[in-house]
């Protein structure tokens, strides 16, 4: 329950914008209002073809609801504030970041290679530094899971560089 | 009940015994795992079920849901991590217990209180499940719509964390559900002209986004985190005097556990949290707990296991899934062409009671497993999280991609992924968005239904005696934690 923002020297009105149930309470309803505005531009049944209520209808008031109590809990979180969340550390950015090369060469090039990128990003950034391990957890392990997916449930893979080579 | 011979079937099956086998060793370790457990497990499994006829693919989830719970409890007592959240509360006298010298005495104690309230569980299951099928043959739409309402309004209610914070993840979980063609009208919804998501948003991308890659980024925060390990010698059955001290307790928390887990929420996690300080009210040595009692971790361990046979009772007689794990189970029986209800009930029991006996014999199984191989399941711990995470990662995409053969399902579990950890950062469960996400059809779909019925008038849905109960059921749920917050306030 302690606040950071409570100490003593911070300009109170300031640290109000700083404080974790204002960011979150102020993502969620710019997330909401934004798919709301959405809601807006679906296509309406003519009244002749409606059978109860539009298909934009029950996604707006959900969306309405979820706007309406995260303004309820935003205002209870001034009575009550929420714990103080400790500052994420590098390895959290750096398997974000692994995530976001992941994506990419997967899309661009190959998914495999995706797949052993990310896992030696993470591996190497989580502390792991023996080279066989490296390759085990990069190399070895998704080529069983390629393999075993590919034979055992007869998955077919996005074409890549490797893919192909796999598919001749 | 003439069908109570068909329990046994599954013991008559090589096939079903080898599935259950594996079912139940995979069980344990992804409960011994922290951060992995049944529900990610599950849901990583799925598609391999896809290779099983429908009976074996859900025995082979429901022994990883009754094996994975009670998995749970090996890594509570010998690291003080809860290998799931339904053991959270068996790491509070757990682990002090180890701490003494007696490990093998705590992970006896677990592994036997488990499987009385797991089996008892199953009774609850066999006994209540039919019963609650006939009352849904009462069911019209608008009863299933306001079965459904009741059911998130309970989550909220009794799930973990803030009771508001639950309704707005459960309410994101209904939205998430409304992505896609409109079922009735055909209209997109939220596709941005992505004709992937015509299609709607599949269930797996979001459970393994939400769970098992959340989870990696959250242990992507812990690296430098030490565990300290306690040795375990052997496993040691209860004595005399352990019995005599515990029968209430484990009775008890059985029956907390059966209760809790009929309800649609976080079935285990809350069971043991409620079984364990019912132990504590009823001990004669109250002020032992939290050092190491033994009443405790029968408590805690009793009612999370108890919670799995009840928590399977409005799966499969309503299609309301009553935890997160349910939740995957019911999306097997979908994916395998089965329709829970009713008519499940009559059409087919041998599947239904092939189901009931699995789950008595996976009880059975790892009772034996965790008795005699606790000291090899809890080496699995030492895998390291810099290799063991790539590896689940690998899993989830190949699993993920594999269902639709559809990238853009990958993307989605990595999306939710993110979510699933500020989510959880925040103080939101991530459970309550998976069951919106599996009721969400429901509730639209039976909500819409009605208004057709009722010719546009909601005044009709209080003209309906068990919708409105119903109603009133859901209210009370939902003015509940306020009550309770009063009066704690009161107190203070």
């Amino acid at each position: 329950m302690n606040d950071v923002h409570n100490e003593k020297g911070t300009n109170k009105s300031l640290s109000l914008f700083f404080k974790s149930s204002f960011i979150v309470s102020v993502v969620i309803i710019l997330i909401s209002s934004i798919l709301l505005y959405f809601t807006f531009t679906f296509d309406i049944v003519p009244p002749i073809l409606n059978r109860g209520i539009q298909p934009a209808t029950f996604p707006k008031a959900l969306l309405i609801l979820i706007i309406a109590l995260t303004l309820l809990i935003y205002f209870i979180s001034l009575k009550n504030p929420w714990k103080n969340e400790k500052k994420l550390p590098n390895s959290f950015y750096i398997t974000l970041l692994s995530f976001v090369v992941f994506i990419t060469v997967s899309k661009f090039l190959d998914f495999f290679l995706g797949i052993a990128l990310l896992s030696i990003i993470v591996s190497y950034f989580w502390g792991e530094r023996r080279v066989a391990y490296l390759i085990m957890v990069s190399i070895i392990f998704p080529l069983i899971v390629f393999v075993f997916f590919e034979t055992i449930l007869g998955l077919r893979f996005p074409p890549g560089i490797i893919t192909n080579l796999y598919y001749g | 009940m003439e069908n109570l011979g068909l329990i046994f079937a599954p013991l008559f099956s090589y096939k079903l015994l080898i599935v259950l086998f594996f079912g139940t060793i995979f069980g344990l370790i992804l409960g011994v795992l922290p951060g992995l457990g049944p529900t990610t497990g599950g849901a990583l499994i799925l598609p391999f079920t896809m290779t099983l006829d429908p009976l074996s693919a859900i025995i082979l989830l429901t022994a990883i849901y009754c094996a994975g719970t009670y998995g749970g409890a090996i890594t509570a007592i010998l690291i003080n991590t809860p290998g799931t959240p339904a053991a959270a509360a068996t790491c509070l006298d757990g682990y002090p217990l180890a701490q003494k010298g007696e490990a093998g005495r705590a992970l006896g104690m677990a592994t036997v209180s488990s499987v009385i309230g797991g089996i008892a569980s199953v009774v609850v299951l066999i006994f209540f499940a039919p019963l609650l099928a006939n009352l849904a043959y009462e069911f019209g739409q608008p009863e299933y719509f306001a079965l459904a309402i009741f059911g998130l309004t309970m989550l909220a209610s009794i799930g973990e964390g803030s009771p508001i914070k639950n309704l707005i993840a459960g309410a994101f979980g209904i939205l998430i559900s409304t992505v896609g063609k409109d079922f009735m009208t055909s209209i997109d919804r939220f596709t941005f002209g992505i004709n992937e998501l015509t299609e709607g948003i599949g269930f797996i991308p979001v459970v393994v986004g939400l769970f098992a890659i959340s989870e990696m980024l959250t242990q992507s925060t812990l690296i430098n985190q030490i565990f300290n390990r306690v040795a375990l010698k052997a496993v040691k059955l209860p004595s005399i005097d352990d019995y005599k001290k515990t029968w209430k307790t484990i009775i008890r928390s059985s029956g907390i556990g059966s209760f809790i887990g009929v309800l649609p929420a976080e079935g285990g996690t809350v069971a043991s949290l409620i079984g364990y300080a019912e132990a504590k009210r009823w001990s004669k040595k109250p002020e032992d707990f939290g050092k190491g009692s033994i009443e405790g971790i029968a408590g805690a361990e009793a009612a999370n296991n108890a919670a799995t046979g009840g928590a399977m009772v409005p799966t499969l007689a309503l299609g309301i899934p009553g935890s997160a794990t349910t939740a995957v189970i019911l999306t097997g029986l979908i994916i395998h062409g089965v329709r829970p209800g009713p008519d499940l009930f009559r059409e087919q029991p041998e599947f239904l009671y092939g189901i009931f006996g699995s789950m008595l014999i996976a009880n059975i199984l790892f009772f034996v497993l965790g008795f005699f191989g606790a000291k090899i399941f809890a080496r699995i711990t030492l895998v390291p999280n810099k290799l063991l995470w790539p590896m689940i990662f690998a899993v989830s995409v190949c699993g993920t991609y594999s269902l639709n053969q559809s990238i853009i399902d990958v993307w989605l579990m990595l999306l939710f992924g993110v979510i699933g950890f500020f989510m959880r950062r925040y103080g939101f469960s991530v459970v309550p968005v998976i069951i919106g996400l599996i009721l969400g059809e429901l509730v639209e779909g039976t909500l819409r239904q009605s208004l057709v019925i009722f010719d546009g008038n909601w005044l009709m849905f209080l003209q309906r005696p068990i919708a409105l109960t119903f109603f009133v059921l859901s209210l009370i749920a939902l003015t509940f934690p306020l009550i309770k917050r009063k009066k704690k306030n009161d107190k203070v």
